[in-house]
């Protein structure tokens, strides 16, 4: 009998997403701790300097993208596992959207002020 | 018996304080379990308190000296080491499994090692990181 468990692959394009933006922020924590690094003593106009470079904003913009993606499929996990009234898990799961969706908002009025 | 042992039910599901206080549970279990504390922790509330903390520090020069005398209150020294730890053990962790994703680690001995490898190198590195920049 052939049985359909899973509709559009949602579960694989989902584990691959939260590996893939696992890597980049992997990669830009490592970039970030160089940079901080290089930059010794920070002081106001270093960090001010730094976070003004584009580079620097659009790889924390990056980060930021690949952070809310990766813990939207975590998130998303957790609460199938432990909230079991379909209601409620919906409910939270519109929360934190909105959430994750705030911390982008929020991340790109600090990098383009 | 055989018919007891066929009544279990499989696969049995565990309730999270199941988890931490009815079962034993092995080390790769603990990195586990410790893998999504730490991802639900950095979610609510830390990503907020690292916005809350660039967005000051980065504002005005009155903001970035706020930020630092922040960081000498006991209380916020100790919320940011918890910060660092959750931080570190995630990526830690998060690597291993992308190891074992591609099948690096995948036997058991390994799979323990690494395990313990990941729990001991994250408290390492919050004491490190946690002391060069608490104090």
């Amino acid at each position: 009998m052939k049985r359909l468990v899973v509709g559009a692959h949602y579960g694989l394009r989902d584990w691959l997403a939260q590996r893939i933006t696992a890597a980049i922020m992997v990669v830009y924590t490592i970039f970030a701790v160089l940079v901080v690094l290089r930059h010794q003593p920070i002081t106001y106009p270093v960090w001010k300097d730094l976070f003004a470079r584009g580079w620097m904003r659009v790889a924390t913009l990056l980060f930021a993208v690949s952070l809310a993606w990766h813990a939207w499929v975590g998130v998303r996990d957790i609460l199938m596992d432990y909230i079991k009234p379909d209601g409620l898990r919906l409910a939270l799961q519109v929360l934190f959207v909105l959430l994750l969706a705030s911390y982008l908002g929020w991340t790109l009025q600090v990098l383009w002020r | 018996m055989a018919s007891a042992s066929a009544k279990k039910i499989r696969p049995k599901y565990l309730s999270l304080s199941a988890i931490l206080f009815q079962i034993r549970l092995p080390v790769p279990g603990w990195v586990s379990i410790t893998h999504r504390i730490s991802g639900a922790l950095l979610v609510i509330p830390f990503t907020a308190w690292a916005l809350y903390l660039l967005d000051t520090s980065l504002r005005d020069e009155r903001g970035f000296e706020a930020i630092r005398g922040y960081f000498e209150l006991p209380l916020v020294k100790l919320g940011m080491l918890v910060f660092i730890w959750a931080y570190c053990h995630h990526f830690l962790a998060g690597i291993r499994y992308l190891l074992l994703d591609v099948d690096i680690g995948i036997d058991l001995p390994s799979a323990r090692i690494t395990g313990w490898i990941v729990i001991v190198a994250g408290l390492l590195l919050t004491a490190v990181l946690g002391g060069a920049l608490l104090w």
